[in-house]
């Protein structure tokens, strides 16, 4: 049997995908929170490359190449604001970053 | 039968990592669990006969994302925060939150008919660079060059919010 049913894919990226979450609401750290929105992207992306194969279509390869780029590209601004924020606040604790003046 | 037990192996490790990085007090410690939770997903991309996929999980999310984040820790120096909970409710609220689109999630899973199992040993072409590459320059051509615009915004974007201007602070 080389067989595995889609449905553990899915309700394996939903688990991840719910850490993920779950992270981004109890986590204060702001690069953890970012961490965790890495982990979410990462769920999805196991979908599309599980439904790809079952389908036998390249094009949810090609999406996941896509979501990858775009992630290189958020992380880059992201950790940018960070720093920006971290300069002006010496702090990333999202909790005390609460007024839009600086 | 082998599958199976690595498909639930590999799972467990994924989920462990996944946890791990979501409950450890030191940012350098989620990161490092994040990086074996991607290349536990690499794996998987193997699996379901992706290979190129899977390198390049590797080399971008594992190598090249994780070192931004890594360096990003020790530059701050914010490994760990003290505690400070402005909304006594929130975790466990979202703790009961987050169960219960886990179950809805796995509840509405279970509801679909599911189309079919997910072959484990895929034709040797499928999802080799050579086929990724055929496609993105011919049907995805446009998205891939588009794709390099937002590099290049996201490589200025990040120079102009970090740049200090001459003679003032930041």
């Amino acid at each position: 049997m080389n067989m595995i049913p889609v449905t553990y894919y899915i309700a394996l990226s939903a688990v991840l995908f719910t850490i993920g979450a779950l992270g981004v609401l109890i986590r204060r750290n702001a690069l953890i929170i970012f961490m965790s929105i890495e982990l979410m992207l990462n769920a999805a992306n196991l979908l599309f490359v599980a439904f790809a194969s079952i389908y036998n279509l390249l094009d949810g390869q090609i999406f996941v190449f896509f979501i990858m780029t775009v992630a290189a590209a958020e992380v880059a601004v992201g950790l940018a604001l960070i720093v920006a924020i971290f300069r002006t606040k010496k702090t990333i604790d999202v909790d005390q970053v609460n007024m839009l003046k600086g | 039968m082998t599958n199976l037990i690595l498909f639930l192996t590999l799972a467990l490790v994924a989920i462990a990592t996944a946890l791990g990085m979501l409950l450890s007090k030191n940012a350098v410690y989620s990161a490092l669990f994040l990086v074996l939770n991607f290349a536990t997903v690499a794996v998987f991309y193997l699996l379901l006969g992706a290979p190129f996929i899977a390198l390049t999980q590797v080399t971008v999310y594992a190598g090249a994302i994780m070192v931004l984040f890594l360096f990003v820790i020790m530059l701050l120096g914010t490994e760990e925060l003290p505690d400070s909970q402005v909304l006594p409710y929130q975790k466990p609220m979202a703790i009961f939150l987050s169960l219960v689109l886990l179950i809805e999630g796995i509840y509405l899973i279970l509801q679909q008919k599911m189309p079919a199992l997910v072959s484990n040993n895929p034709s040797a072409d499928f999802g080799s660079p050579k086929a990724i590459g055929e496609l993105l320059f011919s049907r995805y051509l446009l998205p891939f060059e588009v794709t390099s615009i937002l590099l290049l915004v996201a490589m200025v974007g990040a120079i102009v919010l970090t740049v200090k201007k001459k003679g003032g602070q930041s």
